[in-house]
């Protein structure tokens, strides 16, 4: 199997993640991430974050609608039709 | 005549866009008021694409609402092309970028900067070991704190492609058509965006978030 450099396996780190990669692309990698602490960490530290973000409760309310917006919405909707 | 369940999954997958397809001609010939039923399902997402932007609610409601007004004065230029959703944040975008080119003018540089610097190398602080983080954990008000600031620290350009595809779950193609750019760009920042999202987070990952807590020790030992 043909190594591959911790630079490529960063570059590719979130098309693995999406499973955008190759068969052959993906076996490269975790042959080289079993053997790279570096490359190891940063791989286990973007899926937590991903993990984080995708989790409904990590950005609870912040993308919520303010308060009266569908109403404030629809009195708009209804002057502009 | 029989049907396989993949037949019946795929008639059940088209009943939305149909009825989406019918008031959208409805609209066109005249049912105007029928508006807000059609854009209904939409609004966290067109909201959520002006937040990025934007960063604050106060102007990401008045972009988001001007958009949908927007889309409502030029429904008739809707051609189809591309799912309606990814039409109406596309104009939610446009309207947020147009705000800030309005209230900066002349100091609005981080966009178009940040546009061209797609193909520089990005490269992760070397952080030690991440250990699982508890699910508990997420609840933690610091947590979230850390992650809404983290979000807000990124260039609007990584912002906007990390809550179109990581928060707000559009596909990669659909990312690409909202931010009118290629699919390889879309890839190339979201590596970004979750790089830096990851180094903004990883010191409370290694343990700061868990203090007091039964695996605090197990995640920071020394």
């Amino acid at each position: 199997m043909i190594e591959i450099s911790c630079e490529h396996v960063i570059l590719e780190i979130s098309n693995y993640i999406d499973g955008e990669i190759t068969l052959d692309l993906r076996a490269r990698m975790e042959e080289h991430i079993r053997g790279c602490k570096h490359c190891a960490a940063v791989l286990d530290g973007t899926t937590n974050t991903l993990r984080l973000i995708a989790d409904g409760r990590a950005f609870e309310g912040a993308f919520d609608l303010p308060a009266g917006f569908s109403e404030r919405l629809r009195q708009r909707l209804a002057a502009h039709a | 005549m029989r049907f396989s369940n993949d037949d019946c999954m795929r008639a059940i997958a088209t009943i939305p866009n149909q009825r989406e397809a019918d008031l959208i001609s409805r609209i066109k010939a005249g049912e105007r008021d029928l508006f807000y039923e059609l854009i209904q399902p939409y609004q966290r997402t067109v909201y959520a694409a002006a937040f990025s932007v934007l960063g604050n609610a106060s102007d990401a409601e008045d972009a988001a609402q001007e958009a949908f007004l927007k889309a409502l004065t030029h429904l008739g230029q809707f051609r189809a092309e591309a799912k309606f959703s990814t039409w109406l944040v596309q104009i939610a975008l446009n309207e947020a970028r147009l705000r800030i080119r309005k209230d900066r003018k002349g100091l609005y540089s981080s966009i178009d900067e940040g546009a061209q610097d797609d193909d520089g190398e990005y490269f992760p602080i070397d952080y030690a070991d991440w250990r699982e983080i508890p699910s508990e954990t997420l609840q933690r008000k610091e947590l979230k704190e850390a992650l809404q600031r983290a979000l807000a620290t990124l260039k609007p350009i990584y912002r906007e492609v990390l809550v179109l595809r990581d928060i707000e779950h559009l596909s990669i193609t659909e990312t690409a058509a909202a931010l009118n750019i290629t699919e390889a760009s879309v890839k190339t920042r979201l590596l970004r965006a979750r790089l830096m999202m990851r180094d903004s987070l990883a010191p409370g990952f290694d343990g700061s978030w868990s203090v007091g807590s039964p695996t605090y020790k197990k995640v920071r030992p020394f």
